[in-house]
Parts: structure tokens; C-alpha cells; sequence
């Protein structure tokens, strides 16, 4: 028994560790046990027997968290038997939630999480209401094993993307929108009622009506996607109205008002590497990012991405080079993810107690240039393997071995 | 790629592939071999040739940089004299003629304009809608006969942005609908009024051919192909007509005796590449598929110049080296369909180590803007896995060796005297995250310089938008 718990010691020793919850620390050990971070610092006493990772020279974090993506739900976007992200016809989908659509054997997860990603979003597709997502650990041979909190929170729509819910006008959207909210407040006051002698259709069926309540009561928060200011406005209109707990998704042109997203105290998913004009967001930028950390918005970064979530820290590099800070861009992949989802307490920092979610790089994890030598996933030492490291392995030379 | 919160860009990767001047001077003294070869198939004259223009720029000196050359070396302390839209010396010791405006490069690096073999620009341009999309003419699986010069919008707004990514020349592709899918635009990426003041002087077309799942997902409910072996089928039957084509159109020109055959627009091209005038761009991510396509050019006796998006082509990077084609490949595109998924990061660093030509092509208006940043991933992902790649080969796959792929290697691609003064100076070491252009010189002229909004070039779409 002993020897099975000293087996699950894990010290990590000499690198630089960057907490994020706290100034970074040189020469410092990671005290991982049982699957948690048992201590952080210079002075953490490495128990005998415990497994020891030299990680002198190197960079020590958090492991990134992508807030986006659809990991474990879409093997392959082109072949739709691979995809099980969304509920298809319909357009008001809250009772869909994900979770059980993931595939603990995806080929995507060891790819990704061998780059130093162990914590994704999986996120439902859809038309207006899109359904719950979930945060799940990139590691776990079932779905409660990898499940990290489920639901974390209800998506809707509010871009170009969801005007055909709206019947092809984004007022439409937003009345629709509000009709669905009054309908499951309605439901709320009079189930029963409803149940029995119903003398109007509501705007959508009970268990999506049902599926609403908690966003409505402020306990589980609605992700909104909006790209247009004005339709961030929308959103932020709707928030208002309702004392819904928004999060904003996509979110292209907030640059232009971080100061009215800061002040509702509203965090903002955000991908740094979009640019591209279109109809949705004309004034979309690369310096979207930077400027809504300047303006004091609460910021998390995604790749959206799923086959490459990997390259988050590419996006993280990128919003730096476009003016981030180093340390905001860090604390956007790791602490205020977890704090945006929900999960500070256990996810997101190197602190004792939290779950040992921990990526030893050979540098700067922005970096092209740094590797990855180790990633924990709840205290599990991951192998850094997967079906892309054996083609790898079986075409390095010519001619291949089978 | 990108479905989940912003849906932008779609419409390339999946129909596509996946996927203000300074006043005007002397023409360009560009050879003008592609267009002389176009004459003699007779019909085509010079009605379609390039109206580009060197932009007069002052002598331009750039000092006290990391100059990567892509040529083998990297000259600290380096500077290079920029003269007439040509390069006239880089090295240690250059002197700033007095009439040269001279930029401090302290702390930044110097390499050869960003070249990038496979783009959509202007033909799937921004905002992308229906009215911009003009890249695949997918009404029938043969359309050799159209020309992606004849869609491509110049005032696509994505153009300015890939500006700002360091690149100076392209290859605007038709998409990858269809089996053979039409001419090829090789561009200068510069502001223009019109496709011709763009087109680079001299440069081979290329002819966009297609492989896979595209061709037999577009066609399969519409008269076919509907399999990879009609895919074969319908690339043979093509160049089969285009052999008595070209037979009747060369023993015309030799003899002129009676009337000239009759025109045709498809065997015009087609047979054009049977004379290895225009290059075969051939989009094909598996490694057997590629193998197929080799068999094909070896029955008609042409050159498959570059393959594209070839994510399988280190499974055969040994039969790449020695059929001398080059393989235009993304750093970490894979798995978003079937035939994507076994791209690995090292394919790059696997096609060096082989010996073939490794290219880093973007087929995307957000990758060609980081193009150095794809090339570091594939090198330093090579390297890890124990794939020796040199600094100077990783600059290559982005400049020298698809200015290869497009036949332009001799004018762009490396700085060497002489060559075409298509220059980028970075912040920062170019295989860094954190570098960004901050200035590029297309043909000698200051195309873009992040520090001065008077050389941040807008298209006229985006006037008027925040």
C-alpha cells in the first residue's frame, strides 16, 4: 500500500515554474500526489521514493485549457458518422448536452495533448441555442473519467451564423431569443399547468424550456457567440435584461468597446489569430485580444480549431507579438479559462490542491522553438505518443517498417 | 476548419482545397519566355500579357541586420543595397550610396520576400459570399480552358493583409473541384487596379489539377467521377486530346499549309503543358495518389512541377527526390477529412532529409500571412524528432524553393545581387512567434512598413469600414 502511494509521488525539480496564480519561480519543485499538486516552491521536501523529473533548464506550467473546440465530438469535420456535436433540426437545442457524444478514444486527443493542451471545452454546433458544453481532461478511457465539469455552460447564437433561426434578420434573433427566455420563465411559474392544459405552443419544447432554467437563475452561464458590435451589444442588452451570467464568444469587433464589456464584468472568448473581414465583423483584427486586455477585459484565447487545438500557444504567441503581455497571455490559456468555466478551485494555476494538470517545456511555451517533455494530466505522466509520433516512427526512414 | 464560434473562411477549405502607387517608370526587363512559348500554340498572342510596372523607390540601404540570404548563410552585422528594383550587394561591408535612404535594422532580420505556391486570394476573397466566390468553375470535371487571372478581384481585402505577412509573390489557384481546374494567376502581391498590373513578368501558368476526394465528392452525383479510378480515367482522356491537339497545332506552325485547326480553349492549355510551357500544380494529399500522378505524367510526358497539400508525400519523399518534384505542404494541416489523415509535422523535415523540395504553402488567407511561422513549427518539429534542418533550408521551403515551384528562382526567392529586391525586414528573428514584418519591399518599393500608416496599403473594399 505504501509502496503503491509512493508511486504516485511525483517531483518535478529546478525548473522555472510559472504558478500564473502567482510570480514565477526559479529553481522551484512541483510536488505532484495522487493525482494532485501537493506543494509549489524552493523549499518543497521531495519524499523518498518519490518519482523525480529533472526539469532543471526548463519551463514549468499550468496545462493549457482551450475554451473552444469540440474535441472527442468531431473525429473528422468532412465525415458527418464522426461528428456528433450537434443536434441537427434543431434550432432551439438547450436540453442537448454533449457530454455523452464524446469519444474518450479520439485520435485528436494524444495528438493535442502531447503539445501541452490538457483541458478543452467541448462545445456543441448548432443553429440559435446550440446546447451545453462541457469541460473535459484530455485523458481517460470513459467519459466520467475525462468529464471535468459538465455542463459549464448553454451556447447561443447571436452572428451571422444563426439569422436563418431568426427568419433572416438579426432582430429576429434577439426577439426569438427573448421569446424562448419568457417561455421557460412562463414554464418555470406554471409546469404543471403546462403540463396538463397547455393553450398555447410555447417557443420551445419543456426539456429545453426545462434546460434554460438555471441559465435564467444566474447559475449556469450563456455563452454568446456575437462577432458584430452591435450584435456583442445584443448580447450584452440581453444579459442585462435577463441577469444572465454572459460569457461572449467570437467576439471580433469587442475591441472597438472594451470599456463597456469591462464594466459589465462580461469575460470574452476570443481566437487571436482571426483577421479575415467578412459581413459578420468588417473590423475584425489581430490587435482585438491585446486590446480588450488593455481595457481590462477578462480574456480567455482559444484555437477553434479541434484537430489542432495544439495551436493555442501558437495564439497565445501571436496575441503577444500584437501586444499582449507575456504573463496576460499565459494567465488567457490557463487561470481565466478555469476561472471563466468555472473551476478555479481545482484547475488553471500550479497551487496545492489543485488537480495536476502540469506541462514541463523545454522554454518559452509560446515559442515554436520549445518542446514538450512531460504533461501531467491529473498526476498522470502522459506519454508523449500518438498516431502521429508512430507514422513517425514508421516512415523516419525509407523504406517504411510495418 | 473553423466551425465552432466564428464561422469565417469556410468556403476555401472546402470547395477551394481543404482550403496606390509611387508613379509608374520603366517596364520590368523580366524574361518573357512563358509568353513567347504561348505563341506558338498558336492564337493566343499578347493580349493577355502583363501590364505590371515597377514602382520607382529611392535607393534603399538597410544596415546592421541578421541577413538570412537563403543561400547557406546568415551575415550578422549585414546590410544590403536595394537599387532600381534590383538587389546590388549584401554583405559586411556595403556602402550607403548617398542618395540611398537608410533604415536602421539593429536587432531585426533581413530575408527574401515570402513566396507562397498555393493561394486563393482574389478568387475566394474576403467578405466571402456568394458574389467573391469565383475559384472553382465546378460545372464539369475538365476546365482547363479557364483562367484564375480572369477572377481574381484585386481589391480582395485579405491582399493587404497577407502583404503585412512578408509575402511578394503568389500563385492564385482555381480550387479543387475539379479534376483539371484551370490556368493558374503568378502574381506580385502589390496594390492594383487589375490583375494584369499584378501579373509577375514572364512567369509560367500553372495548371491546377486535383486528386482525391474533392473531384469525386463535387462530380459523384452529377455524371461522375464518382471514384478515384474515374479520377484517373478523366485526367487521361483530357491529355489524350490535347496529344493530336498539339500534333495538328506544331505541324501547323512548322508548315502553315491551309487553314489553321480549329481553336479550343481546353487542348490550348493542356497542350501547353505537354510542351512543359505551364507547370502542373497538382493539389494530392496521399502518398499512393501521388504515385498514380506520377504514372500519368510519364504516359504523356509531362512534369508534374509541385504537388500540393501533399500531407502523406514523406511517405515517399525518396520517389519525390528523385522525380525531382517538389511538395508543397502545410506544417500541421491534417485530419479535417480522410485524406488529411496522416500528416505529421516533420513532413517538411522528412522531404529535406530525402533530398526533395520542400515547400510550406498556406491554400489560406490566414495561413499566408504567417507562413515563417508554419516553416518554424516543421523545423523545429523536425529537429526534435532528430531531422537535421538548417536554419537556411527552413527560409527556403517559403522563399527559394517555391519560387522554384513557380519557375521564378532565377529573379526571386534568395538575396543574392542581382535578384529582384523582394525583401522583408522582421522585428525579430523570423522563425520566432513574436516576429513581424516590418517593412516589405516588393520589386524595390516600400509596399508596407508597420511603423507608417502612409505604407499600409488598403484595398478600396475596406474604405469606409472601421
Amino acid at each position: 500500500m505504501i509502496a503503491f502511494l509512493l508511486a504516485q509521488t511525483i517531483a518535478i525539480t529546478g525548473g522555472t515554474v510559472y504558478p500564473v496564480s502567482g510570480p514565477k519561480i526559479e529553481n522551484a519543485t512541483v510536488l505532484i500526489r495522487d493525482g494532485r499538486i501537493a506543494a509549489v516552491g524552493t523549499n518543497v521536501a521531495v519524499p523518498a521514493g518519490a518519482t523525480r523529473i529533472d526539469a532543471a533548464g526548463k519551463w514549468v506550467t499550468p496545462g493549457l485549457i482551450d475554451g473552444a473546440g469540440q474535441m472527442g465530438l468531431r473525429e473528422i469535420s468532412a465525415v458527418q458518422n464522426t461528428n456528433e456535436s450537434q443536434l441537427r433540426g434543431h434550432e432551439i437545442a438547450a436540453a442537448f448536452n454533449v457530454l455523452e457524444g464524446i469519444n474518450p478514444a479520439s485520435t485528436l486527443i494524444p495528438v493535442n495533448r502531447i503539445e501541452g493542451v490538457t483541458t478543452t471545452l467541448a462545445v456543441p454546433n448548432g443553429s440559435l441555442i446550440w446546447g451545453q458544453a462541457a469541460l473535459i481532461d484530455l485523458d481517460g478511457a470513459t467519459i466520467e473519467a475525462m468529464r471535468v465539469r459538465s455542463p459549464v455552460a448553454m451556447v447561443a447564437d447571436l452572428s451571422e451564423g444563426s439569422k436563418d433561426a431568426g427568419g433572416g434578420s438579426r432582430a429576429g434573433v434577439a426577439q426569438r431569443l427573448r421569446r424562448v427566455f419568457d417561455d421557460a420563465l412562463e414554464y418555470a411559474r406554471r409546469g404543471p399547468n403546462y403540463q396538463r392544459a397547455q393553450n398555447e405552443e410555447l417557443a420551445a419544447s419543456s426539456a429545453d424550456l426545462q434546460a434554460l432554467l438555471p441559465v435564467l437563475r444566474g447559475q449556469l452561464p450563456l455563452i454568446a457567440v456575437a462577432n458584430r458590435r452591435s450584435d456583442i451589444e445584443t448580447a450584452l442588452r440581453i444579459g442585462r435584461e435577463y441577469k444572465l451570467r454572459l460569457i461572449l464568444a467570437g467576439a471580433a469587433e469587442a475591441w472597438m468597446i472594451p470599456g463597456q464589456i469591462a464594466a459589465a464584468g462580461v469575460p470574452v472568448l476570443v481566437e487571436p489569430l482571426q483577421n479575415l473581414p467578412s459581413y459578420d465583423a468588417l473590423g475584425i483584427r489581430y490587435e482585438n485580444a491585446p486590446l480588450l486586455a488593455k481595457g481590462g477585459v477578462k480574456l480567455a484565447l482559444m484555437e477553434t480549431a479541434t484537430e489542432n487545438t495544439r495551436n493555442l500557444r501558437q495564439q497565445a504567441g501571436n496575441a503577444v507579438a500584437n501586444g499582449m503581455t507575456w504573463d496576460q497571455a499565459l494567465r488567457a490559456v490557463t487561470l481565466t479559462p478555469a476561472e471563466i468555466f468555472g473551476v478555479a478551485d481545482r484547475y488553471g494555476s500550479l497551487e496545492a490542491g489543485k488537480v495536476a494538470n502540469v506541462v514541463v517545456w523545454t522554454g518559452d511555451p509560446f515559442e515554436f522553438s520549445t518542446g514538450v517533455e512531460h504533461v501531467f494530466i491529473r498526476g498522470r505522466d502522459i506519454p508523449l505518443r500518438s498516431r502521429q509520433t508512430e507514422l513517425l516512427e514508421r516512415y523516419k526512414t525509407l523504406p517504411p517498417k510495418y | 476548419m473553423r466551425q465552432l464560434f466564428i464561422p469565417l473562411g469556410l468556403i476555401v477549405v472546402v470547395v477551394g482545397c481543404a482550403s496606390a502607387g509611387a508613379g509608374t517608370t520603366s517596364p520590368t526587363t523580366a524574361p518573357q519566355s512563358a509568353a513567347t512559348a504561348q505563341d506558338t500554340s498558336g492564337g493566343i498572342g499578347p493580349q493577355y500579357t502583363s501590364t505590371y510596372q515597377r514602382h520607382q523607390n529611392s535607393a534603399v540601404l538597410i544596415r546592421n541586420a541578421t541577413i538570412m540570404t537563403a543561400t547557406g548563410q546568415e551575415i550578422q552585422g549585414g546590410s544590403i543595397l536595394l537599387r532600381d528594383g534590383k538587389i546590388v550587394a549584401v554583405g559586411t561591408t556595403v556602402e550607403a550610396p548617398t542618395d540611398a535612404t537608410v533604415v536602421d535594422g539593429t536587432g531585426k532580420w533581413v530575408t527574401p520576400g515570402v513566396i507562397d505556391t498555393h493561394s486563393h486570394l482574389g478568387v475566394y476573397a474576403a467578405p466571402g459570399t456568394f458574389a467573391e466566390s469565383d475559384g472553382n468553375e465546378a460545372t464539369r470535371p475538365v476546365t482547363a480552358e479557364v483562367w484564375a487571372e480572369h477572377s481574381f478581384w484585386p481589391q480582395d481585402p485579405q491582399i493587404p493583409l497577407a502583404i503585412a505577412g512578408g509575402v511578394t509573390t503568389i500563385q492564385a489557384l482555381p480550387g479543387s473541384a475539379n479534376l483539371i481546374g484551370g490556368r493558374s494567376a503568378v502574381l506580385k502581391l502589390i496594390p492594383g487596379r487589375s490583375v494584369q498590373e499584378m501579373k509577375f513578368p514572364g512567369a509560367h501558368y500553372g495548371l491546377k489539377m486535383a486528386c482525391g476526394e474533392n473531384p469525386k465528392r463535387v462530380y459523384g452525383q452529377r455524371g461522375g467521377p464518382s471514384t478515384r479510378m474515374g479520377n484517373m480515367a478523366g485526367y487521361r482522356e483530357a491529355f489524350i486530346g490535347a496529344q493530336t491537339y498539339r500534333r495538328r497545332w506544331d505541324k501547323w506552325n512548322k508548315d502553315h499549309q491551309g487553314d489553321p485547326p480549329d481553336r479550343n480553349l481546353r487542348n490550348e492549355t493542356l497542350a501547353e503543358v505537354l510542351r512543359g510551357n505551364i507547370y502542373v500544380q497538382n493539389h494530392c494529399y496521399r502518398a499512393d495518389e501521388m504515385v498514380q500522378m506520377l504514372d500519368l505524367a510519364h504516359e504523356f510526358g509531362f512534369k508534374i512541377r509541385s504537388f500540393h497539400h501533399a500531407v502523406e508525400a514523406y511517405k515517399i519523399a525518396d520517389v519525390l527526390a528523385r522525380e525531382g518534384v517538389a511538395a508543397s505542404v502545410w506544417a500541421d494541416w491534417w485530419g479535417f477529412k480522410e485524406e488529411a489523415m496522416d500528416g505529421i509535422y516533420e513532413n517538411a523535415a522528412l522531404l529535406q532529409q530525402a533530398g526533395a523540395r520542400a515547400v510550406i504553402h498556406s491554400d489560406d488567407a490566414g495561413g499566408i500571412q504567417r507562413l515563417n511561422q508554419e516553416a518554424a513549427k516543421a523545423m523545429f518539429h523536425g529537429r526534435r524528432a532528430g531531422i537535421p534542418v538548417t536554419r537556411d533550408q527552413a527560409l527556403r521551403w517559403f522563399t527559394a524553393n517555391p519560387a522554384w515551384a513557380l519557375g521564378l528562382d532565377s529573379i526571386v526567392g534568395t538575396l543574392e545581387p542581382g535578384k529582384m529586391a523582394d525583401v522583408v525586414l522582421w522585428s525579430a528573428d523570423p522563425l520566432s512567434v513574436y516576429a513581424q514584418a516590418v517593412q516589405v519591399y516588393n520589386d524595390g518599393w516600400l509596399v508596407y512598413d508597420r511603423t507608417d500608416p502612409a505604407h499600409q496599403p488598403k484595398t478600396d473594399f475596406m474604405l469606409g469600414h472601421p
